[in-house]
This record gives C-alpha cells, structure tokens and sequence, in this order.
C-alpha cells in the first residue's frame, strides 16, 4: 500500500481517520495548531447520554494515533498550500514542504461566540457563562458564582447562535439540547438543593437514548423546561441576574431572578476551516459549513479531487457520527489512490 | 395664411390639458385643510411666492440637484425642459415680432414656420432663425440622451431605470416624436423656400436636394401637430403630470405644508410631482445590495397614482430616508410610504378612464383597535428628582454594553442623574404609531411624560435614536432632549468629563434615524475625534448607508438583510479601522454578526477613555440601591 495523506486537525475526527489510514497502511502526516490533539473533546467532562468519562474518548483516540505511520506535527500552521498535478504540497510555520497525494480536512467547528448575543450579557454580567465554562467547573469539581457562593436557581438558554436568523445562524447545532438535559442533571447531582430551568424553544432529542434522558431530566432530577426564547438578560442591584422570557405554554411573560445563566453556545464552521477553505478554494454552502458533493452518498467529497471532509466541518455533529464520518472519508481515500486518483 | 386643419389636434390637446389643469388645482385646493389653506394664501402674498418662482426655475428648468449628483442625468433633463421652455418663449416671442400681427393664438407661435415659411432671409431674423435652431438642438441632443437611456440606461449614468406602463409607452412615444417631427417639418419647409439656419437650414436643403420638400413638409407639420396634442391629453395619466404639478409643489412647499400623517392634497401633489427620474432606484440598497427593484419609492408613487395595491411596495423598504435625501424633486418620500404603511391594504378601484383623469382619494383609515388601552398595571409613577433623566429604551437594553458605559459616564460627570427605566421602563411609544394605534401610544407618552415632569430634570438624554426622534417630535416635553452624543458631547465641553486618546482608528456609521431622521451629524463626530483617530468613508452623513437591521421591513429576507449588513459593514471597514463605531443599538447588533471588525457604540469608547482617577462616583443609585434593598420607597 503507498500514499502519503495529509490529515488537518487532530480533534476526534482527524485522530480517527490518521489512525485508520495509518492502520491500511499509508503514510499520514496529521497537522494540528495546538499543542493537544483531542480538539473540543479536551474540554469536555462527561459525555452524553451515558455520560462517561470524555478523557476514556481521547485516550483511544490517541492509542489510534500512536503508529509508526503517523507523523504527527501539533502546533503547526498552514501558510502555503498547493496543488501541481496530483500532488499536493503544504508549506507550513515548522519550515517543513510536505507533499501528499490527498488531503483530509477535518478542522471542525467552534463554538458561537456568545458575546454576539448581547442582550444574554455574556462577558458582561460576571454569571453569564456558557456550556464549555460550565464543563469545565464540572472537571473542577467547582460550581459556584464570581463571588464563591454556591449558585442556587440555574437557568439554561438553549439556541445560542443556532436557529436564529439575527445572527446568520438560521441551522440547528443538533446537540445543545441534548447537551443541556446533561448538564442540568449534573448540576442537580452535584448541588442536589438547586433549582433548575431550561429555557428551549422545541427539544430535539433525535438520537438514540436521548429521550430517555429527557424524561429522566423531568421525572427524576425534577428539572424545569420552559418552552420560550429568553429575551434579555439584566441585573439587579444585588448582583443577581433578571431574565425576561415568555412561557409560550402558558402564554405569559416570565422575569426570573437566576443566580446563574448557562448559554448553550451552537456550532458554527471555526475559523481554522475558513483559512483551509480559502487556501483549497472549498465550497461552502448557506450554512457556511463546506458542502459536500452530495447530500446522501458523498458527504465526504469536496469539489476539489483528492480533498476530503471529516467530521464537523461538513455540519454539526455528535462524537459517534464524528468517527463514523471519518471512517467513511478513509474509504473514499483509498478507493481515490487505489483506483488511480479518479 | 391664418389657419390650417393640421393644427386642430395640438388645439385640442393644449385646451384641455390647460382646463383640465385648472380644474384640478381647484379640487386640490378644496381638499386642502383649513390651515394649509391660510398657508397658501399666506404664502401667495408673502416671500413663498418669490421664493418658488426662484425654485421653479433652478429645479423645474435647469434641474439643479440632478445636475449636482449626475451630469449626464441633469443635462438629459435640462436640455429638455429648459430647452422646451425657451422654444416656446422664444418661439411666442418670435411671432409676435416677426408675425403678421401681435398677440397670436398659440398654434401660431408653436407653428410658426409653416406660416411664415418665408421668413428669416437676412438680418435679425437670420439671427432670431439661428437662436431658434441652436435652441431646438440642445432639446435634440437632450432627447437623444433619453432615447439612449430607455435602451441603455447607463448611458446617463444611471444602474437602472424606471419601468413604464402601456399608457406611459405611447406617452413616451410622442414625447420623443415632438422635437424630431418638428425637426423634419421645419427643414423641409426651409428646403422648399430655401430659408432656415445651421440646423435646419442644412438639413433642408439637403432633403430638398433629392426629395420633393413641398409635398413631404405637410405631413410631418400634422405629425408634430399630433404628437403634441397625444402628449397633452395623455399628459393627467402619465407620469408626465409631474410637469405642472412640481410647480404647485414648490409652492406648498415654500409656503410651509408639511405631508404629516394622513393622505391628502399634499401628499397627492407630491406623488403626481415624481417624474419616476430613478435616482430613488440608485440610491437604495435593497436595490444595490439586495437586488430587489421594484419597491423603491418611484414606483410606490407610481401605484399611488395608479390606485394600485401598495401594500407590497409600501412594506418593503427599511425607511433609512436615503431616497429622500436624494429626490430632486424633494419629495417627502418616508412620510408618504409611512401613510401607505399605516392605512393598510387600499380599496380596489374600479378602473376607468375617469379614473384616470379625476382619482378618488384614497381613504387610508387607520384601523382603531376596540379595546381601550389599559396600563393601570404599570406601576405609579414615583420619580425621584433629578437634573438629568436617562432613558435607555429597550434596544439598549438588550445591548447591555451601551447602557453600562452610559452608568460609567454618567456617574463620572458627576451630574445628579436618574435612570428611569433602570429596571426595564415603558416603550417610547413608536411600535404603536407604525402601527397605526395612536391612542394606544399616547397612553404610553401620557405615562413617560408624567414620569419625566415629575422629576423636575431639566435634561432627558435618551441612547436610542428611535426613542430619541420620538421624544422630540412626538412628546411635549418642556426640557431638553438629547441623545447621548449630544450629551457627551456637552460633558467634554463643559469638561465634566476627562478623556484618555485611545490611538485608535475609527470609522463612524451615522445611524439613519439619527442621522437623516434627525439631523445630528456633528457632535458624534467630534465626540469620536476627541478620543481616537476618526477616519473618513466613502458614505458619510446624508449619504449614510442603512445598516440593514430595520425593524420595520418584514417582507425582506434574513440573507437579503444580511448581505446588505455585510455590503455596508465592508463599504464603512475599507480603510481597516479598529473600530467601527455607531451611535444606535441596532446598527450595532446588526454590525456585529456581518464584520470582523469591533463594533462599538460611541458611549462604550468614550467609557473607555475615561480617566479612572476623574470618577466622581456619584451615590445617588447607590442610596437608591440600599433604600429598595430595606424595602423603603
């Protein structure tokens, strides 16, 4: 078997496919700006829906990656790429010239940038904070306020910069729903006096054991789901924040006194796959997530022969499709360089 | 030779197009309310006569402001109406020197050469004959310019141009067949007698060289006679009316009518006076950004006129005003499109020809909810006193940033302040005059009133430029209104405040109701120059562009708002500033997600620029803050 394959970005998807392709016997080069592989996965704690450790994830991942095959490069960045016949040559800040005979994008997503949502007050209001704060308090092992009290009443705002027009993010992100029901529950768990609502606009639960979760959410750990967008976020002279939202169940205006805002921060194509998009000349599409060459059987082909995509910079997706996504991008890999490159 | 049959049709045209003038100035003065009446008459023996009679030749004749935005344009209309005019002027003037006798009908000064062919030989009628000739090329060259335009719009300048009705066509026709047939008329009539000047003179002879000039004259004299008259009695249902009418409009206009809130004389005057020019076309971005032409407000003139249904066309606009800043005809187009919004779909009008001619008024009611307003859950009014009230508004509520630095500033100063809707207030009141429920916002203007009369302030400095405009036009506030530009500004002067220079490149977006709504262009500018680096655009106050985030378009597309935001974002960021500022909490919401640049509203660079060591905390929130905390009002 020969071929040498470039992989950009070491998060769940590159990992997975560096290591496949490495297993099939090419020679891979994996590219990772960071100094960690693992992607947004290093952030996380526990995983829906079984909430396992997210670190047993990045530890097969990276047994995945510990091949002979693998050169693995972390803390680089594209400046050139290039494509002369079949060929394709990156140039990068590690002074290196690497030539392979395909690409495999996978650069992933970044979050919504919460401070765009203004009227939330995030980075305004000391207690406004988002999912992947709160993740990380999780790991800590810490949740509390600014000033170290132990927050009582928690509210969640789902759809931050997903399904929302005014920000361009017209999409659903597909796993902040899920992700919220989550982390209510382990908010429950961890301060098991708190109360809990969860402000949605409709919940999503289409993968599998997820509306169990749901249900667990309600009837076990007594959360509250209030079907409304919440309008805005003030605070009170005593450093509590007031969220207006309106219970459109109940069809009435509600102004809350929270003590803690947690924003479920969507998905949007990251800043990493608009540079290699813009180097490769990808197509994105209305999303702007890269749009694949087709919808059903293509999703791994990009408009450019010998590109391929894997994992969430196609479109938001959970860890599970993530890795199959990227076993997929490794079969057409090797269907391209077996059956000479067409 | 006295009379000829080929004059009847231009007879028939110029009587009835001057009855039928006079007859409707008559219904348009009858329609007038009782004190636009005593304007007009006011103004008929005061300044406004002289003033338009000024006006009317600068705009009507020479088309001044079309020709300061575009050349091409301006010369087009110049040369026709201008050129038109002094052909009839010099032509009556003509046949009263040099024709048989004095004071003629007025066939024989538009067809003079056909009864006096033999005129103009030597001397001063050579002279006057060349006068003529030079003055019907300058028409000639103007309408080969117009032919162009219909064809290849770009020709004058122009991205687009209007697009006409069946009516306007044959209209149209005959207005490009007047000077052309008078042309050939006249030279063959000169080639016959060998009379004439450069133009038709040259001509003449020319067509007399290999053409029986006798016999051929006489049909192109009837087919001038006929083009005028077509021209004359189609004139009431084109959009040629705006002819006469820009003259009664210049009038009303001098003498101090304003359109308001209802449709009427002069709101009718105004639409019947747009010559659907396009310039509207060229300035809006929902044409040049969005792609959406069909909207703009020559056509919602258009459709007025028409007795159409407008309420597609009227809904579809972001009212930036960026139109009527640019009418040359200086029609108030926002106030006419506000009147379209708020009555509603219109009655279908059976169409006839009468209609045409004499149009009902349309009735825009404004629909009366049946509720009455009720706020008796508001609570009591119990304003503390204070010398300077600080209105947010809920935009800036939902832009926190905005109103923290406002409280930054605020407190700095050192003024005796209150925030009156610190805990979220009562709106403005403009959602509901759009919308057309004005009792309903005048509850909500009885409450903020109150409210700010209870005070004793002396200022209300409000960050919203909607809330602003509003309080100005629509409150009867006896204090000082300002926006917080305005404010700052006042603060820098007086020295209350104490700024750091940020070293910062920054670009300023005048938000349009601040802006062309209002009329501050200045003090946020010398706010922003006072702190950073104030860079220039290519689009600067009156021709400021709209940041695409209007609430009050609801038949746009997100993406099409979008790539307006994004185009005007671009346009403003060219020059790589740090920061693009604005002076609107919508602008700057909107900004945000279409530029990578920082969007920052003026009152957030300002707060950043304060001097830590100037802040004279000033305590009254915080004793407020205490006394709600014990429960003490």
């Amino acid at each position: 078997m020969n071929g040498n394959v470039i992989v950009i970005g070491a998060g769940i998807a590159g990992m997975e496919a560096a290591g496949q392709l490495a297993k099939a016997g090419y020679l891979v080069t994996l590219l990772e700006k960071e100094e960690e592989a693992g992607g947004h996965l290093n952030n996380w704690y526990h995983l829906f829906p079984d909430r396992r450790n997210g670190d047993e994830v990045i530890k097969y991942l990276k047994d995945q990656i510990d091949n002979d095959n693998i050169t693995f490069l972390n803390g680089t960045r594209i400046d050139n790429l290039e494509k002369s016949k079949k060929e394709f040559i990156i140039k990068t800040n590690r002074a290196k010239e690497i030539c392979a005979d395909a690409i495999v994008v996978a650069t992933g997503f970044d979050l919504f940038r919460s401070e765009r949502k203004e009227e939330y007050g995030y980075g305004i209001y000391d207690n406004v904070i988002t999912s992947v704060d709160l993740e990380k308090m999780f790991r800590e092992g810490d949740i509390s306020l600014i000033n170290g009290n132990v927050p009582n009443t928690i509210g969640m705002v789902h759809c931050v910069g997903s399904r929302d027009e005014k920000v361009g993010n017209p999409y659903c992100s597909k796993l902040c729903c899920v992700t919220a029901v989550k982390q209510a529950i382990e908010i429950r768990e961890n301060i098991p006096e708190s109360k809990v609502f969860c402000f949605y606009m409709d919940m999503r639960m289409g993968g599998a054991l997820y509306e169990e979760l749901y249900m667990e959410a309600q009837e076990k750990y007594g959360i509250n789901f209030i079907r409304g967008k919440v309008s805005e976020v003030g605070e009170s002279f005593n450093h509590k924040l007031i969220v207006k939202v309106e219970d459109t169940l109940a069809g009435r205006p509600l102004k809350m006194e929270i003590d803690l805002l947690v924003l479920m921060a969507g998905m949007e194509i990251s800043e990493g796959s608009k540079k290699t998009g813009k180097l490769l000349g990808l197509k994105t599409g209305e999303n702007r997530f890269f749009q694949s060459r087709d919808n059903h059987y293509g999703s791994n082909l990009s408009n450019i022969d010998g590109v391929f995509y894997a994992g969430t910079c196609t479109s938001p997706m959970n860890i599970s499709e993530t890795i199959s996504h990227a076993r997929a991008a490794v079969l057409e890999v090797m269907d391209y360089l077996k059956n000479d490159r067409k | 030779m006295q009379f000829d049959p080929f004059v009847i049709p231009f007879n028939i045209g110029l009587y009835f197009i001057l009855i039928y003038v006079v007859v409707r100035s008559v219904i348009w003065f009858r329609d007038l309310s009782r004190p636009d009446k005593l304007r007009l008459q006011r103004g008929f023996f005061g300044n406004a006569f002289v003033q338009s009679l000024k006006e009317i030749f600068l705009e009507s004749l020479i088309h001044r402001k079309i020709l300061k935005t575009n050349l091409r344009l301006g010369y087009m209309h110049m040369s026709l109406a201008f050129g038109w005019f002094l052909l009839i002027l010099f032509g009556t003037i003509e046949a009263d020197i040099f024709g048989a006798k004095h004071l003629n009908a007025p066939y024989k000064a538009i067809f003079f050469r056909f009864f006096n062919p033999d005129h103009g030989r030597m001397g001063i009628e050579a002279a006057y004959g060349f006068l003529m000739d030079l003055n019907l090329a300058f028409i000639l060259s103007g309408l080969f310019l117009a032919v162009s335009k219909r064809f290849f719009s770009r020709v004058v300048g122009m991205k687009k141009t209007t697009r006409l009705k069946a009516v306007d066509r044959i209209a149209l026709t005959s207005l490009w067949l007047i000077f052309p047939s008078r042309l050939l008329a006249e030279s063959f009539t000169c080639g016959a007698y060998g009379t004439g000047s450069f133009l038709t003179g040259s001509l003449g002879s020319w067509l007399a060289s290999f053409l029986p000039a006798q016999q051929m004259a006489y049909p192109f004299w009837l087919l001038y006679s006929l083009s005028l008259g077509t021209f004359f009695i189609l004139l009431p249902i084109t959009r040629y009316m705006h002819i006469p009418t820009e003259l009664f409009l210049i009038f009303m206009r001098n003498s101090g009518i304003k359109t308001g809130d209802k449709a009427g004389t002069y709101s009718e005057v105004q639409a019947y006076s747009c010559s659907s020019c396009g310039i509207c076309i060229n300035a809006c971005q929902l044409n040049f950004s969005a792609g959406i032409t069909n909207i703009q407000s020559a056509y919602l003139m258009k459709a007025i006129r028409n007795n159409d249904d407008v309420s597609d066309i009227a809904h579809n606009c972001l009212m930036c005003g960026r139109c009527d800043q640019n009418c040359p005809v200086g029609i108030e187009l926002s106030p006419i499109r506000m009147i379209q919004i708020r009555g509603g779909e219109a009655e279908n009008y059976f169409r006839n020809i009468y209609k045409g001619y004499f149009r009902s008024q349309q009735s825009v009611t404004v629909e009366k909810s049946n509720g009455s307003a009720a706020y008796n859950f508001l609570p009591e009014t119990n304003q503390k006193k204070a010398d300077v009230l600080f209105f947010a508004g809920c935009m800036t509520h939902l832009s926190p940033t905005i109103k923290n630095s406002m409280i930054k500033i605020l407190d700095a100063s050192g003024v005796n302040y209150s925030f009156i809707d610190e805990q979220g207030g009562v709106c403005c009141g403009r959602p509901l005059m759009l919308a057309g429920q004005d009792k309903e916002a005048r509850e909500l203007v009885n409450y903020n009133s109150q409210m700010i009369w209870k005070s004793g302030a002396h200022t209300l400095v409000t960050s919203c430029p909607i809330c602003y405009k509003v309080f100005k036009e629509s409150y009867y506030l006896d204090i000082e209104v300002l926006h917080h530009t305005q404010f700052i500004k006042n603060l820098i002067d007086e020295g209350s405040v104490k700024l750091n220079f940020l070293r910062k490149n920054v670009v300023y977006h005048s938000p349009c109701d601040l802006g062309r709504g209002s009329g501050v262009y200045n003090e946020p500018r010398e706010v922003l120059k006072h702190v950073s680096r104030l860079e220039k655009s290519k689009f600067e106050d009156e021709n400021s562009l709209c940041c695409g985030g209007s609430l009050g378009n609801m038949k746009i597309s997100y993406q099409k708002k979008n790539k307006i935001a994004r185009d005007a974002a671009a346009e403003l960021t060219k020059g790589n500033p740090d920061i693009l500022a604005t002076a609107c909490p919508l602008c700057k919401k909107t900004f945000s997600s279409a530029t990578e640049t920082r969007v920052a509203d003026i009152s957030e660079i300002v707060a950043e620029a304060l001097m830590h060591q100037t802040v004279k905390k000033n305590t009254c929130r915080q004793v407020n803050s205490i006394k709600e905390l014990a429960g003490i009002s």
